[in-house]
C-alpha cells in the first residue's frame, strides 16, 4: 500500500467537503493511504503573495516541513495548494538565503525544512502513481456514453516545472476514458475560471465563467469535471448568476474527478459527498447505474 | 550620493524570489496581451505596462487596474519568449501598491488581501464568514442581495463552516509569523 502525506486545504474542510470525500473513498478503494498532515495551515492561495513573499513562503514552508517529518511525499486535492508546496519546495531547495530566513521563523515551532519533500497533485496520484491500468481494473460501472468536459484550470499545470507540455496535457483525458466515460475535445480546458476575481472583480470573472460554460456547451459537455474547489466553486455556485447576467441558460453539473472516478467503481453516491449540488447531477448518476 | 534606482529597478528587486528575466527584456511583442484572459478589463494590457515601467511611469502605473484584475493564471508567464514571469510580476506590484498604499480607494483586492492574510496570521486556516466584511459592503444592492442567496444556499447545502478554525499549536504559529513580519500580538 503507498503512503502519502495528505493536505487537504481550506476550501476541502467544508465548501468542497465532497471533494475530500471522493477523494478518501477512491483512495481508499485504490490502495493508496492519505495520511492527513497533522495541525496543518492555510497555504495563503493566491493572497499572501500579495502582502508579503517571504511569509508566503515561511506557511507554505511549515506544511512542507511536517510533511518532511513524516517521510511521505505530499499530495494536495487544489490546485493552489499544489503549486504553492511545490514551488515553495523548489525555491527552498535552490536558494539557501531563502531557506535560511524560513528555518529561522520555523524554528518558533520546532520545526525545520530541508528541501527533500517532493510535492504532487492528487491527480498525479490517479495518472502517474497509480497508472491507468490500475484504476481502469476498479471499473465496475464503466460511465460509457458520459461525454465530460475535462476541465484542468490553472495551477494544476502552471507555471511550468519541467519539460511538460503546458499546452497539450491530456492525463485528464486519459483519466476520464480509464473510467469509461467520453472526454469531449474542450477548446477552454486550460483558460482561467477568475480565481478569487469572483470576490474582487466580479464582472471580470462572471464573464471568464461564462465562456467556459459556453465552451463546454459548444463541445456537447454532459458534465464538467474539475481537479481544484474554487474552479469547482466559481463554475457551479456562480451559473445562477451567470444566466441572470447574461440572459443564458446554462444547467451544467460541475463534479470532481475523483466522484466521476467513484462511480465508475460503484462507490455509493453519498460517500461521495454527492447531494450537496447547487445544480443537479442526476443525469450523470444514470450513466453509472445504466450497468447496474 | 548615490544614483536613485529607476522604477524598472525598483519593482524588478521585488522579483528576487522569482525565476524570470529581467523586464528591460521585453522585446513588446504583445503575446501575454494575447493571452491573457482579463485584459479587456484593464485600463493597460500587461504588456503596456511593461513597456511604461520600463519608461519610468511610475504615477501611471500605480493608478492602474491592471495588476489587480490578475487571476495568477500563468499563462503569460509559460508563454512569454523572453522568459519574464508576468505573473511574478503581477504580485510585485500588488505587494508594491500594497505598502505604499498607492492603490485606488475603490479597488477591493487589496482590502480583501490584507483581510485574508490577517485572519489566517489568526487562526491558521481561512474562514470564509469572516472575509466578507472586507468586500460585501463594496457591492451594490443587487450585488449583496446576489452574494447573500449564494451564501444561503451554501449554508443549506451545509457547505459554510459554522466555527472558525483553530490550530493546536496556534501560539507557536504566531510566534513563527511573528519572526518574518513583527505584528505584536497578532490579534
Amino acid at each position: 500500500m503507498s503512503k502519502y502525506a495528505y493536505f487537504p486545504g481550506c476550501s476541502l474542510e467544508k465548501m468542497a467537503l465532497s471533494y475530500h470525500q471522493s477523494t478518501m473513498e477512491t483512495t481508499r478503494e485504490l490502495g493508496v493511504e492519505l495520511q492527513e498532515l497533522e495541525d496543518w495551515n492555510c497555504c495563503g492561495a493566491t493572497t499572501y503573495f500579495h502582502v508579503d513573499e517571504l511569509l508566503a513562503y515561511t506557511l507554505v514552508g511549515r506544511n512542507l516541513a511536517m510533511a518532511e517529518k513524516m517521510g511521505y511525499d505530499l499530495v494536495a486535492p487544489c490546485s493552489a495548494c499544489y503549486k504553492n508546496a511545490y514551488f515553495t519546495s523548489a525555491y527552498l531547495k535552490e536558494d539557501q538565503d531563502l531557506a535560511d530566513h524560513i528555518n529561522y521563523a520555523l524554528e518558533a515551532d520546532n520545526l525545520q525544512y530541508s528541501g527533500n519533500t517532493a510535492v504532487k497533485h492528487l491527480m498525479e496520484v490517479f495518472a502517474d502513481d497509480l497508472g491507468m491500468e490500475e484504476i481502469e481494473r476498479k471499473v465496475t460501472h464503466p460511465l460509457t456514453g458520459l461525454r465530460v468536459a475535462p476541465y484542468y484550470g490553472c495551477q494544476i499545470v502552471r507555471p511550468k516545472k519541467d519539460h511538460e507540455d503546458v499546452e497539450g496535457p491530456v492525463f485528464f483525458e486519459e483519466l476520464m476514458t480509464a473510467v469509461g466515460a467520453e472526454p469531449v475535445d474542450f477548446a477552454y480546458k486550460l483558460r482561467c475560471c477568475g480565481g478569487s476575481l469572483i470576490i474582487t472583480s466580479r464582472d471580470a470573472a462572471l464573464s471568464l465563467i461564462r465562456d467556459l460554460l459556453q465552451s463546454a456547451a459548444d463541445s456537447d459537455a454532459a458534465v464538467i469535471a474539475t481537479a481544484c474547489p474554487l474552479c469547482q466553486t466559481n463554475l457551479e455556485c456562480y451559473q445562477r448568476l451567470v444566466n441572470q447576467e447574461f440572459g443564458t441558460e446554462f444547467k451544467i453539473p460541475i463534479m470532481y474527478f475523483t466522484q466521476l472516478i467513484g462511480l465508475a467503481m460503484g462507490i455509493p453516491k453519498k460517500k461521495l459527498g454527492i447531494g450537496t449540488e447547487f445544480i443537479s447531477v442526476d443525469s450523470v448518476l444514470t450513466y453509472a447505474q445504466k450497468s447496474e | 550620493m548615490a544614483d536613485k534606482p529607476t522604477f524598472s529597478e525598483e519593482v524588478s528587486n521585488l522579483l528576487h524570489a522569482s525565476h524570470g528575466n529581467p523586464l528591460t527584456t521585453c522585446i513588446q511583442c504583445g503575446t501575454c496581451s494575447g493571452t491573457c484572459p482579463v485584459a479587456e478589463f484593464m485600463d493597460h494590457t500587461p504588456r503596456k505596462l511593461i513597456g511604461m515601467i520600463n519608461a519610468d511611469l511610475k504615477e501611471e502605473v500605480l493608478e492602474s487596474n491592471t495588476y489587480w484584475y490578475c487571476a495568477s493564471c500563468f499563462h503569460c508567464t509559460v508563454r512569454c519568449p523572453s522568459e519574464i514571469d508576468i505573473a511574478g510580476l503581477m504580485y510585485a506590484l500588488k505587494r508594491y501598491s500594497i505598502w505604499n498604499h498607492t492603490y485606488s480607494e475603490e479597488f477591493i483586492g487589496p482590502v480583501f488581501s490584507e483581510t485574508f492574510v490577517k485572519s489566517i496570521l489568526r487562526s491558521g486556516r481561512s474562514y470564509e464568514p469572516v472575509l466578507a466584511p472586507s468586500y460585501i459592503f463594496s457591492y451594490g444592492v443587487r450585488e449583496f442581495l446576489n452574494e447573500a442567496h449564494t451564501a444561503t444556499n451554501l449554508m443549506l447545502k451545509g457547505r459554510l463552516p459554522v466555527l472558525p478554525p483553530r490550530l493546536k499549536r496556534s501560539e507557536n504559529f504566531k510566534k513563527m509569523a511573528n519572526r518574518i513580519i513583527p505584528m505584536g500580538e497578532a490579534k
